[in-house]
């Protein structure tokens, strides 16, 4: 599971109200090399939640993305290496996904979020 | 009722046997073969998908759908979609197909699918690799889990439905059922698929779905009207068992105008 899907990714439990940002536990990271796409970044820039990913980012073991950003630093290119890093390069492959309220655990394995609820959770 | 579900049942045990003959005889291609995956090029090439016991394997549905969104590749291309995403993506099949025939492209979207079967997710892995495509795969309940975050942003969705009119206890049921089970005149999950669709839709984003003639395809569209959407059938293919559709939506400002002239003819359909 890419970052970029963390960003997509709410808790979806019965009565939780605000399920975003999940929290990461890493047992193993793997890093696959991605083509380096300009259009795709800027594209992303406006959807993902920045502050998200640098925790994510940074939970995952890769603490290179400043802690806030604007759309001025899509011009530099350092900056756009590291976003492309953190957010397509940086798989969670086993681990889980904590609800921020609940606490309840959506375990990834395989790098396969499972977001499927309990039959009292829906 | 039953013989009707048995039918894509039935369809699946066949292609199986088809499909398993395939893999044994791989090492001699035959050109007949070699030709009709020289047409195929474009999309998944099925000796290459995956598959489990508790997986739907591609069929006429699949193939009407993939064949669907080929003949409205130009489009496709034109449309640059930032996300793609199918929502049941079984064996893998349709997803990878599209993200075959857009990959020509330099600019490559974010795939993204979801399956509530656990094995069919794993499939959808193992025939993506084998095509060496890429999507992210959520193990999820239509697309619980995203609608918050993914809302308004899906530029191109695609979704095959276990559309098969069932009794109504055997919808939701786990493994390869989950692919076929639609509850009454199969639009269980239709009905709550179209929503999510919605949800997820971006202002320029475009729906390709499967239906069958039993889950009353104009209907669908009717109420998708309500919320907007302009439709067509862009696919229309009998099969020995059944008569599938399949059906483009795209977001329309017009259609809300025309709401009135919809209550009429939603009278019309009722009556």
């Amino acid at each position: 599971m890419r970052l970029l899907t963390h960003n997509m990714l709410s808790s979806n439990i019965k009565g939780v109200a605000n399920g975003f940002p999940l929290k990461i536990e890493v047992v193993k990271v793997v890093e696959k090399e991605v083509d380096f796409n300009i259009d795709f970044l800027k594209n992303m820039f406006h959807k993902v939640e920045w502050k998200a990913l640098a925790e994510a980012s940074t939970t995952m073991g890769y603490p290179e993305l400043p802690e806030n950003a604007d759309a001025s630093m899509l011009d530099a290119d350092d900056f756009l290496h590291k976003f492309h890093h953190a957010l397509l390069e940086l798989h969670l492959e086993e681990g889980a996904l904590v609800c921020p309220e609940t606490g309840r655990k959506f375990p990834v394995q395989k790098g396969i979020p499972n977001m499927l609820l309990h039959e009292d959770e829906v | 009722m039953e013989s009707h579900y048995t039918c894509r049942a039935a369809a699946v045990f066949h292609y199986s046997l088809y499909s398993v003959g395939g893999r044994v005889g791989s090492g001699r291609v035959t050109s007949r073969k070699r030709s009709y995956l020289k047409m195929l090029s474009r999309t998944a090439k099925i000796p290459l998908v995956s598959s489990h016991p508790e997986v739907y394997e591609p069929c006429d549905d699949s193939f009407a759908l993939v064949d669907a969104l080929l003949a409205d590749r130009t489009n496709l291309l034109q449309h640059h979609p930032s996300i793609c995403m199918e929502i049941g993506c079984g064996s893998g099949y349709v997803i990878t197909s599209l993200a075959v025939m857009l990959g020509d492209e330099e600019f490559v979207p974010y795939y993204i699918a979801t399956d509530i079967n656990p094995h069919a997710i794993k499939v959808t892995r193992e025939t993506m690799d084998a095509h060496g495509v890429y999507a992210e795969l959520v193990n999820t309940d239509i697309t619980s889990g995203l609608e918050k975050r993914l809302a308004r942003s899906v530029d191109v969705l695609v979704v095959n439905p276990p559309y098969v009119p069932t009794p109504e206890d055997e919808v939701g049921c786990e493994g390869i059922m989950s692919a076929w089970a639609g509850g009454e005149n199969g639009r269980s999950v239709i009905d709550k698929i179209l929503p999510a669709a919605n949800n997820l839709l971006s202002d320029r984003g475009w729906l390709y779905m499967v239906t069958l003639t039993a889950n009353n395809p104009s209907e669908i569209c009717l109420e998708m009207r309500k919320k907007g959407y302009a439709s067509r059938i862009i696919l229309q293919r009998s099969t020995e068992e059944e008569s599938l559709h399949i059906i483009k939506f795209w977001r329309d400002s017009d259609s809300q105008l025309e709401l009135k002239n919809l209550d009429y003819w939603t009278k019309m359909v009722r009556n």
